[in-house]
């Protein structure tokens, strides 16, 4: 069973998002995904200052057995990739809720989470 | 569901991912791939390997039917109790599969060929026997654990039942194998480090199993067995080699015994003139430059020359870097592309082994 927590949002492709409430959000990768891929070796995190659109690949996670895209899962400019990855990719197998994080993004605008899942929306789509 | 080894429920215990590998459930890792690599090559790690088809082969024209069969000589073993590596090639001198091969003695010997492979081995040993006396015996009575690494053999040793047995084995030479009671010990393996591959009786598999978990011994999946084996060196059938590569473009020159010339081997003309033009085609290794992962398939661009593709990619956990091997046009020099997601990225040509005995081979740049 994977960890799936309450009080953040998802998206079907496995991206889950944080509202920090300073204007910023964090986003990484979930539990399930991070478990699917096996260990990771490298992870392509996006430069600061990039503008993204909901649903832009933005950042890569390769594993031993495949390479994967991450997804905005809402528009807005990066305020910063996680740079411990470029050395630390197994962090999102370890801790991908914590230390694992992939992303921050300053969102375009305030509507755009709720198209987001929540956590029971999320647990019930792994079911499908 | 697919076949199960005797080890199946020692999987389950250790929480192994379960994965279909050429029909049988086996583990690909139990939770992270690269921490059982790691302990392979810095202390000792366990592989149940008991998909692999073993076959004894007895009878008065053993010997010379062998010699017939394999492209390596079979004379060239100095005693019972040694091995050696071979591919059995097709009339078009294609490999239909590589194995290891052990003495008995007494007109014994024993192959240990591929899982995925094993209908079509079968079938043609069987083939080919008919009308010589030698007799084809798969035993699927028997369990295979292959314990690798700097400590595996003291570990391993352990768990022999008699201080003679426990003296035996460990006196055993690379690529010599003894007969120790019910267990069968080679010093065997497809990792790049020392060690031993046990053959045992299934019933015993479970405990011994056990014994050197107890011992220390890390259980190893698949994962870990295939970029082992890639640092190593070492050829996977079915992705570096098949019924339509020879020998020669598949890095296993070495394996083939030319002499004596007049040892007739099935597929020997076809690999002769294939010898004699030259190669088309050699397998080499790579080293990725930059930051990805090489993966089977992917296209290699040779500048000038031609194109050829990874056979085996991955990444290699003691280097840190991406590794593979590739089939390339016979004159490509030492700097390679490879078209890896839509961009082509910078490789460099090495010769494997990349690692062995725990140590990188290649220079790193």
């Amino acid at each position: 069973m994977s960890n799936v927590p309450a009080d953040l949002r998802y998206t079907r492709s496995h991206e889950w998002l944080r509202d920090e409430g300073d204007g910023t959000m964090t986003i990484g990768i979930t539990d399930h995904a991070q478990d699917a891929l096996g260990d990771l070796v490298y992870v392509e995190t996006p430069e600061a200052g990039r503008s993204v659109k909901a649903g832009d690949a933005c950042a890569t996670v390769e594993s031993v057995k495949a390479a994967s895209d991450v997804y905005a899962p809402i528009g807005g400019e990066v305020v910063e990739g996680n740079a411990q990855l470029a050395d630390q990719p197994e962090l999102i197998n370890q801790d991908p809720y914590g230390a694992g994080w992939i992303m921050k993004l300053r969102p375009a605008s305030a509507g755009d989470l709720g198209r987001l899942m929540d956590a029971a929306g999320y647990t019930a789509s792994l079911e499908e | 569901m697919g076949d199960r080894t005797p080890l199946f429920e020692e999987h389950q215990r250790l929480g192994a991912r379960i994965v279909d590998f050429g029909g049988w459930d086996m583990p690909l890792h139990y939770g992270s791939q690269i921490d059982e690599h790691h302990a392979v090559r810095r202390r000792a790690g366990m592989f149940d390997v008991s998909h692999m088809t073993v076959v004894d082969l007895d009878g008065a024209d053993a010997r010379p039917w062998l010699r017939h069969l394999l492209a390596n000589d079979v004379d060239r073993l100095p005693e019972p109790g040694s091995a050696l590596y071979s591919c059995m090639l097709n009339e078009t001198g294609g490999v239909i599969d590589d194995l290891i091969a052990y003495d008995l003695g007494g007109n014994r010997y024993r192959i240990v060929v591929n899982a995925a492979t094993r209908a079509k081995d079968l079938a043609w040993l069987e083939r080919h026997a008919a009308g010589h006396d030698v007799a084809v015996r798969e035993r699927p009575d028997l369990a295979m654990i292959a314990v690798q690494g700097p400590e595996a053999r003291e570990l391993a040793a352990t768990l022999l039942l008699s201080d003679a047995h426990r003296e035996a084995a460990l006196m055993l030479q690379p690529f010599q194998a003894a007969d120790l009671g019910e267990v069968f010990v080679a010093r065997t393996g497809y990792t790049g480090e020392d060690g031993w591959e046990i053959i045992l009786p299934a019933a015993r598999a479970a405990d011994f199993w056990r014994g050197l978990e107890q011992a220390g011994a890390a259980p190893c999946g698949l994962g870990a067995r295939d970029t082992l084996r890639l640092e190593a060196g070492m050829n996977l059938y079915g992705q570096d080699m098949d019924e339509d590569s020879s020998p020669l473009e598949s890095g296993l020159g070495w394996t083939v015994a030319w002499e004596p010339a007049d040892r007739d081997f099935i597929g020997r003309r076809a690999l002769e003139a294939q010898r004699d033009s030259g190669p088309l085609r050699k397998l080499v290794g790579l080293l990725l430059q930059d930051k990805g992962v090489l993966r089977s398939h992917q296209r290699v661009v040779v500048e000038g020359i031609g194109e050829g593709e990874i056979t085996s990619g991955g990444f290699s956990p003691t280097l840190g870097r991406s590794i593979a091997f590739a089939r390339v046009p016979a004159g490509s020099g030492e700097r390679v592309q490879v078209d890896v997601r839509g961009r082509l990225l910078a490789a460099r040509v090495v010769r494997p082994p990349f690692v062995r005995l725990g140590k990188a081979r290649i220079e790193l740049d």
